[in-house]
């Protein structure tokens, strides 16, 4: 976070070639740039998922195992992709198996298995970190994120983590989809959708967590929930959205770390701003067609599921 | 250890918190609202950290930002329930805001900023004074008591909310009562337990009441009294395990109550012939 306060002190000339000249004359910012779409692209396609399959709420617990499996590692002296590997691991797999045992009937049960993980997790790092001797300085950053310090060995990296998860998508895309838009009919198809439900909380554990080591908690959720929420509110066709929240998320990345590299203010709140107003700007302009075009309005669902 | 006036002070706040946490968690896991309470609690976060910023006492930034998002959140949504997605996104934002005035502050004050960050959101139970702790207990016992005066016409809003509009309760009006009790309630435990183990409280010693009793009385009862044990329990190991920190004690032991329950009910034979047909009825619907 503080690594800001070392940028630029001119603002932007608003003139947009010498701008991206000047974004991109340093190698930090061109990896801060190519982490950010890499990560925006990932998290655009698993957060539509998430949000068409109402799991936000587990996938921010998700995005914070990060921090207990990355402190107890520095504890024990591993690194740090075991630790959040095997806590991402067995949150989502704890999720997902109280998610499948109450089916559709018991949700505050699962919410509260979820909260419970949650806390239980950030409890967890608490400790490690206090047993660590409390260099509490990581916390910030375990959360945060430190998306400008990221090396071209972790652009890689996520490169590579990406390129699994968006794969593994690719093969499980259909099915999941329908699983996740009608559960009732898909088992009844013979679609295995408690064991795609588990993968899918599996995966969004992994990736999230992944990302959360680099980017911060705080980045993927934003990436996660916001771009995808905004294309669904947009646009009720599948590939449109799918296109659009990706679209949608490299551009708030971009957007918030052009902000952050020219005012010196955290990136994470950049982004996050940037993806809010984003959505309340669709939301709004979808009350307002909805207002004033109640007949299209409502043949618009009628259209999707034609 | 009852010697000690930090421990005095820390049982005192401590006991009250969780008696509102248990309470106002029974009704939150109810509701399937645990998300909004995981958000109003990064909001105790992102509002004593503006509070630091502007200079004013934490305390007001807490309760204000708490109460005031909780009712944004009440708002958005039907019968003063919001949906998960529109909570995701307003929380991200109010996390975002928080490293703003995170940044603010420590370019204000240099240096001190970690060890305020880190006790709003982990908490510092052991650190209350006399007087703090006597506040503390005092607005958790209003939380309790103001929970307590709407359980009825709550539990029947949060059980059937159509039924409960046509007989003229106002849903609206205590799904929006609900959210801000909520946000109080955050508000209070941020300083004992911290913004991100408050879930623990809120979440763990419900869900375990939910599982064990379906009489909504008992478990409300059962949900403060478990908190109230987790507290205790949780400050005593802390108190003889110094480089435990009490926050981790008290929900490990919260989640342990939980996971307790779990099993316990999970092996419950009427349970398991529930089960058993459950199971039974996945099977046809697969073949």
């Amino acid at each position: 976070m503080r690594t800001t306060s070392v940028l630029a002190a001119t603002g932007p000339s608003l003139d947009p070639i010498s701008d991206l000249h000047q974004l991109t004359a340093y190698p930090f910012m061109v990896n801060a740039l190519e982490a950010g779409t890499i990560v925006a692209v990932m998290a655009g396609v698993i957060g539509w998922f998430m949000v068409l399959r109402r799991q936000t709420f587990a996938g921010h617990t998700l995005s914070l195992t990060a921090f207990p499996g990355a402190s107890g590692a520095l504890l024990i002296g591993l690194s740090a992709s075991a630790g959040y590997f095997v806590f991402s691991g067995f949150a989502a797999l704890i999720i997902g198996a109280a998610a499948g045992a109450q089916t559709r009937r018991n949700r505050s049960q699962e919410s509260a298995i979820t909260g419970a993980v949650q806390a239980f997790g950030l409890a967890c790092g608490f400790l490690f970190l206090s047993l660590y001797q409390g260099v509490l300085a990581n916390y910030e950053s375990l959360l945060f994120g430190s998306f400008l310090g990221i090396t071209h060995g972790q652009v890689l990296a996520l490169a590579a983590v990406a390129a699994v998860a968006l794969g593994l998508l690719a093969i499980a895309g259909r099915p999941l989809l329908f699983a996740s838009l009608d559960e009732g009919v898909a088992r009844a198809r013979g679609v295995p959708t408690r064991a795609l439900g588990l993968g899918f909380l599996l995966l969004l554990g992994l990736a999230v967590a992944e990302t959360a080591q680099i980017t911060g908690a705080l980045l993927v959720f934003a990436l996660l929930v916001a771009p995808p929420a905004t294309a669904q509110l947009i646009t009720p066709r599948i590939a449109p959205s799918l296109a659009l929240s990706v679209a949608l998320g490299v551009l708030i990345t971009w957007v918030g770390l052009a902000l952050a590299y020219f005012y010196n203010y955290p990136v994470g709140f950049y982004i996050t701003t940037v993806a809010f107003v984003t959505y309340m700007v669709a939301r709004v302009a979808r009350a307002v067609a909805d207002h004033q075009g109640p007949l299209r309005a409502r043949m618009r669902p009628a259209e999707a599921g034609g | 250890m009852f010697a000690h006036e930090f421990f005095r002070n820390a049982l005192l706040a401590g006991t009250f918190v969780a008696l509102a946490c248990g309470a106002v968690g029974y009704f939150i896991v109810l509701r399937a609202q645990v998300f909004a309470g995981d958000a109003l609690s990064h909001v105790a976060f992102t509002g004593a950290l503006a509070a630091a910023a502007a200079g004013i006492d934490t305390r007001i930034g807490l309760f204000a930002a708490t109460i005031g998002i909780a009712l944004v959140l009440g708002g958005i949504g039907q019968r003063g329930a919001a949906d998960d997605v529109a909570i995701g996104i307003i929380f991200a934002w109010i996390l975002g805001l928080g490293v703003f005035f995170l940044a603010l502050f420590s370019s204000g004050s240099g240096g001190g900023n970690g060890l305020l960050g880190a006790r709003a959101l982990f908490g510092s139970i052991f650190g209350l004074s006399a007087s703090d702790a006597r506040l503390a207990a005092l607005i958790g016992a209003l939380i309790l008591a103001a929970i307590l005066a709407v359980a009825r016409p709550l539990l029947f809003a949060s059980v059937d909310p159509g039924v409960a509009a046509v007989r003229g309760i106002p849903v609206r009006t205590l799904g929006l009562l609900f959210v801000a009790l909520v946000g109080a309630t955050a508000a209070e435990a941020t300083q004992a337990v911290g913004a991100l183990l408050l879930l623990g409280l809120l979440a763990a010693p419900a869900g375990a009441a939910h599982r064990l009793t379906p009489n909504p009385y008992l478990a409300l009862a059962l949900s403060a009294a478990l908190a109230v044990f987790a507290m205790w329990l949780g400050l005593a190991i802390s108190y003889a395990i110094p480089s435990l920190p009490p926050s981790t004690a008290i929900v490990a032991i919260a989640t342990a109550s939980y996971l307790l329950a779990f099993l316990l009910t999970a092996l419950r034979p009427e349970r398991r012939l529930a089960g058993a047909l459950g199971a039974a009825d996945h099977g046809l619907a697969e073949n």
